[in-house]
């Protein structure tokens, strides 16, 4: 079968199975994409609409084939197939979804939407030793950086363990514009921004922000509402505070 | 040296036929190892010297040929004398005078430089009678020592190119993929994908431009059959090479080899050269109209970039990263071209099939698995080496007939199978005949082909520590199971072998390790939890006596072990006080003495120092 979108491009479509459920979906799509369109909800941490899929987080795994043949794949990167079987909340699933919860939480136990999935998902109690990092290297940062910012001002640098997301050379970079993208997007680390802090290379973003951001510029910077990030107001608070202490 | 270049296979074989005519075979010529592992047992020096030691009182017209690794490390650096075969092993630079006055002008036999095979005794004359070699079918490595691997010629002398000859004049690609399916080759980088199957989803791949690659990113420990063949014989990895992507039709390609093989990536460079000379890299080949070329791509050393979809963003210039199959190579690899990859023993497989013809080679191995295997035989064991075994010999076979058994009289424990992705096999099961379903029934896998012998002594807590520390360093980190999965295991596994779990921590090690199993994408995550797996599912019961009774029964763990002076044996020399880093060790001289538990550091050397046998591990 075809789906005719527009008048001249005609694309091709797969008949696939969600959840016992017989669904069509475009060549091309990942099953994702497919579920979100279905309404079958999967959560996600390294994925945006707007950016390439990723598939680092694992958090969207699903269940795959038949009989004892199946498989988890990462949704967000499988592409969708002719006769696809796809089980998007089954006992594998859940159990893997929830251990991956819990490495995230161990790493990053400071962050909201961690303590919401785990929540959701029934994750109890941490069986690791915390380890108080803040960020938990999805990427979507290096990829709104690079794909919609145009900038690649960061990426990854080293691998494993040691892995981070930094500019080159952990150094103050030009080509970061301090658009702020990358703390727009980032699902887990909004307790990073550490304040206007000149040397941390990564972003900055509240140097640009009012009322901070006019000690720097003439013109406010701020592509962000107060309410998103506010360390620029808890700063002038502090100055406030200061002044008024004086 | 040829001087030409060959248009037609015709000229390709009367070239071989001049080699062969100008080579007698009752010549006397040495073939000398200068592969790695002989290379660091001194080979290079002994090089030198025996040839200005040939040049100075040398019998005339005796070859010294330097060639690849013939597989024997362990006794290297490795001398043969032919025509008779006279076996020397362990030669140093002080032995050449006497093998050039001795046995080259007066054909003695230099008693000291024989093997003597440890399970009976005795000493071997002759190569062909040593029990490490008699017991393998060399059909890969076999040409190893008769090849000089700079020098084409050699390759050409031993049969080299016929199979390339044969397929450009007479076969169709069609038949050349058919021809490896009837033979049942699989991929010999572990996973065991039949290759003609993955050669004919290539070649039927749509597109016009598509990529053939061999994968010489060898990096598990202790593993280096690849690195042997590269080195010793690139030409046979080369004309597998060519013939495959005349199957696929392919017309460039890539030798992806690790740069900490520095022999290999030189020998290899060298061998594309040369083709590229004489005309079997580059336009119309042989005149059949076929174009191909290749180029040798360095891997800056990571572990990961042995798995498929991260050697192609490699050599693509990106970060070696997996990511997600499918779409797989074969429909989408380099630059989003249909890309073949294989590895080197693979490529080295496939003039052999075209030479022997599929029903030949499918008379070698057993029913599912085809071929031979080079496995890498390492540890706890006599002769450690490369072992070139049929595919569905038993692991008791490798372990105990050609690799002699384990030394100083102790008892096999386990065998690790297929490096840190593989599993350990416990020595309960080692009838296990060695293929790719026969490895996989006890977890284990095969790899590219590392065989870790373990006796008593080890310690498996221990030993799934070790691969686990290996592949914390090798994890690319994109996957949140396999980069925090990995560490937070190692991290039970450390708090094991130092005492401080409880019997939860086995449950909860057992529950992360199959969901890092399930969940990660690559290779790599997906087997990263085997050692883990298996050593639990075998050896349970040494992880509960690390988590419940606080002890190590191999003694090897070092925070729930203690030394120990038995007061009967110790004659109080004090040799051990002496040589205590820690001052822990008093005694008065003549009257046994004594360890102080709170300084003793567990460095072993009062165990090691002791020769009364005084000191023991508790």
């Amino acid at each position: 079968m075809q789906v005719r979108r527009g008048i001249e491009e005609v694309i091709p479509t797969v008949n696939m199975r969600i959840n016992d459920l017989d669904v069509m979906a475009e060549e091309g799509q990942t099953i994702l994409e497919v579920c979100k369109f279905y309404g079958f909800d999967i959560p996600t941490l390294c994925w945006d609409e707007g950016l390439s899929p990723y598939g680092g987080c694992r958090l969207c795994v699903v269940e795959i084939g038949e009989g004892k043949n199946t498989k988890l794949v990462s949704s967000c990167t499988y592409p969708a197939q002719e006769g696809l079987i796809v089980r998007t909340r089954s006992k594998r699933v859940d159990h893997a979804r929830k251990m991956v919860i819990e490495l995230l939480l161990a790493r990053c136990h400071t962050s909201k939407v961690l303590q919401d999935l785990a929540s959701q998902y029934d994750v109890e109690q941490v069986r690791f030793p915390l380890k108080n990092d803040d960020c938990i290297l999805c990427g979507l940062c290096v990829r709104i950086c690079k794909e919609q910012m145009m900038a690649e001002a960061i990426g990854f640098v080293d691998r494993g363990k040691d892995m981070k997301i930094t500019t080159p050379f952990n150094d103050k970079t030009d080509t970061c514009r301090r658009c702020g993208a990358c703390m727009y997007i980032c699902p887990a680390c909004q307790a990073r921004c550490q304040g206007p802090d000149v040397k941390d290379p990564i972003c900055n973003g509240c140097l640009s922000m009012s009322p901070t951001c006019l000690d720097f510029y003439d013109d406010a910077q701020c592509f962000m509402s107060e309410s998103a990030c506010g360390t620029c107001v808890r700063e002038r608070k502090k100055e406030e505070v200061s002044k008024k202490e004086v | 040296m040829i001087q030409m270049k060959f248009k037609t296979s015709k000229e390709l074989e009367a070239h071989r036929s001049a080699v062969l005519k100008a080579q007698d075979p009752k010549r006397k010529w040495i073939s000398f190892c200068v592969g790695t592992g002989c290379i660091a047992s001194g080979a290079e020096k002994v090089a030198a010297a025996m040839k200005l030691e040939l040049k100075k009182n040398g019998p005339k017209g005796v070859q010294f040929k330097e060639t690849g690794c013939p597989g024997f490390c362990e006794r290297g650096p490795l001398m043969v004398i032919h025509p008779e075969g006279i076996f020397y092993q362990n030669v140093k630079p002080e032995h050449v005078h006497d093998i050039v006055s001795r046995t080259l002008k007066k054909g003695e036999i230099i008693k000291e430089l024989l093997y003597i095979d440890p399970s009976s005794g005795k000493q071997v004359t002759n190569e062909k009678d040593v029990p490490f070699y008699s017991k393998q079918k060399r059909l890969i490595l076999g040409n190893n020592p008769l090849v000089d691997p700079t020098n084409i010629d050699d390759y050409m002398a031993v049969g080299g190119y016929t199979a390339l000859g044969k397929v450009l004049s007479e076969m169709k690609p069609e038949q050349v993929i058919e021809e490896v399916k009837k033979a049942g080759l699989r991929g010999r980088g572990g996973a065991g994908f039949p290759t003609g199957v993955k050669w004919e989803t290539t070649r039927n791949a749509k597109g016009a431009v598509k990529y053939i690659v061999c994968n010489a990113d060898e990096g598990d420990p202790g593993a280096f059959m690849n690195r042997s063949v590269l080195e010793g014989n690139p030409h046979s990895v080369l004309e597998g090479m060519i013939i495959g992507a005349f199957a696929i039709g392919a017309n460039e390609g890539f030798v992806y080899c690790r740069n900490e093989y520095p022999l290999a990536v030189k020998n290899v460079t060298l061998a594309v050269q040369q083709l590229r000379d004489v005309g079997l890299l580059g336009k119309n080949i042989l005149g059949s109209g076929f174009n191909f070329d290749m180029s040798v791509v360095r891997g800056a050393g990571a572990f990961v970039c042995g798995e498929e979809t991260a050697l192609m963003a490699s050599i693509e210039g990106k970060k070696g990263v997996p990511k997600q199959r499918p779409p797989f190579p074969s429909q989408e690899g380099i630059w989003g071209k249909p890309t073949n990859i294989n590895n080197v023993e693979t490529w080295a497989n496939v003039p052999f099939i075209i030479n022997m013809g599929a029903e030949a080679y499918a008379r070698i191995g057993n029913k599912t698995s085809k071929g031979t295997k080079i496995f890498a035989l390492v540890g706890k064991i006599k002769n450690t080496g490369l072992v070139e075994v049929p595919m569905g010999t038993t692991l008791k076979e490798i372990i105990y007939e050609i690799g002699g058994g384990i030394p100083n009289g102790k008892k096999l424990k386990a065998v690790q199978c297929g490096g840190p992705s593989g599993g350990c096999i416990a020595a309960a099961n080692i009838d296990v005949p060695v293929d790719y379903e026969g490895l996989k029934q006890y977890g284990a896998i095969m790899g590219s082909g590392g065989m870790v012998v373990m006796d008593e002594d080890t310690c498996m807590v221990d030993v799934a520590k070790y691969f686990l520390k290996f592949l914390l360093e090798e994890s690319c980190g994109k996957c949140t199971t396999c980069r925090e999965g990995i560490e937070r295991m190692l991290e039970i596994v450390t708090r094991m072998s130092e005492g401080k779990a409880c019997l939860d921590d086995i449950a909860l090690l057992e529950e992360l390790a199959n969901v890092v199993k399930d969940t990660t994408m690559c290779g790599l995550g997906n087997t990263a939890p085997n050692p883990v797996l298996t050593t639990l599912r075998f050896f349970r019961d040494e992880y509960i006596a690390h988590a419940k009774d606080k002890k190590c029964p191999a003694k090897v763990c070092k925070a729930l072990i203690s030394f120990n002076i038995d007061e009967k044996k110790c004659t109080g020399c004090g040799a051990c006080a002496k040589r205590c880093p820690q001052s822990a060790i008093s005694g008065e001289n003549k009257r046994p003495h004594k360890i102080d538990q709170k300084k003793c550091i567990k460095c072993g050397v009062c165990e090691s120092t002791c020769k009364f046998g005084a000191v023991s591990r508790r």
